[in-house]
């Protein structure tokens, strides 16, 4: 299940919803983004999440279908966030559900550094004086190509 | 065609997207963008350095040598920054 939504989610909820889905999950594996309430050693108003609507269902959902097919798993919910967010708040949500912690755990990691770099979503950080669009950064993208081996 | 801008490219070109009329000399994104340099400085400046820019075609990541017609929707944007 992929969502792309403004607004926030329950990681609770969405394992129950999950749960519902399907039967014999012996393992989940959750992860979720927060925003962190520093940038270097100022101290952050908030991060906006713009991205591209359409190419992101679109991304989201190759990121999913490639998860799906190189582990063996049961379901996996995938949510982003987008607009102003607060720091504490939660931006990402991912939930991978197996029989068995190997695939779960793998698959969850696997996922959210995928989206880290394919995700269309650039972040703009506000601190009190200034504004930043955030750099992607090379270590990403390292994680990310860490999964082509 | 349609053409979308995210990011500081956004801001630095002060618009979100345009329709850009392309004759039949423009065959892929790198005609595209040497005419969207004739424009003014500030695109001058966004394309000055395209190792720092991505782009799509039709919500599909691509390459500059790609070729685009008038019916495609071309992204350009800064690597992305998900998660």
């Amino acid at each position: 299940m992929i969502k792309v939504q403004e607004e926030d989610f329950s990681l609770t909820d969405e394992i129950t919803f999950l749960k519902k889905r399907c039967n014999n999950i012996g393992a989940l594996s959750t992860f979720i983004g927060i925003v962190r309430d520093k940038r270097e050693d100022e101290k952050l108003v908030s991060m906006t999440l713009e991205h591209y609507p359409g190419m992101t269902e679109k991304m989201l959902n190759k990121i999913n279908t490639e998860a799906l097919s190189r582990w063996d798993l049961l379901d996996t919910t995938i949510i982003h966030r987008y607009g102003k967010l607060l720091p504490g708040e939660q931006i990402v949500l991912v939930i991978t559900a197996s029989k068995h912690r190997k695939e779960a755990i793998e698959s969850c990691h696997f996922i959210i550094d995928w989206l880290k770099t394919k995700g269309p979503f650039w972040k703009y950080e506000k601190t009190v004086d200034k504004g930043f669009w955030v750099d992607a950064k090379s270590q990403d993208l390292d994680e990310e190509l860490k999964w082509n081996n | 065609m349609k053409v979308l801008y995210f990011s500081w490219i956004k801001d630095k070109l002060g618009k979100s997207h345009e329709e850009i009329q392309v004759s039949d000399n423009i065959k892929t994104i790198n005609d595209l963008i040497t005419l969207l340099k004739q424009n003014n400085e500030n695109y001058k400046d966004v394309f000055k350095d395209t190792s720092s820019i991505k782009v799509s075609i039709n919500m599909e990541t691509a390459k500059f040598e790609d070729s685009i017609n008038d019916n495609d929707e071309v992204a350009f944007f800064p690597p992305m920054t998900g998660g």
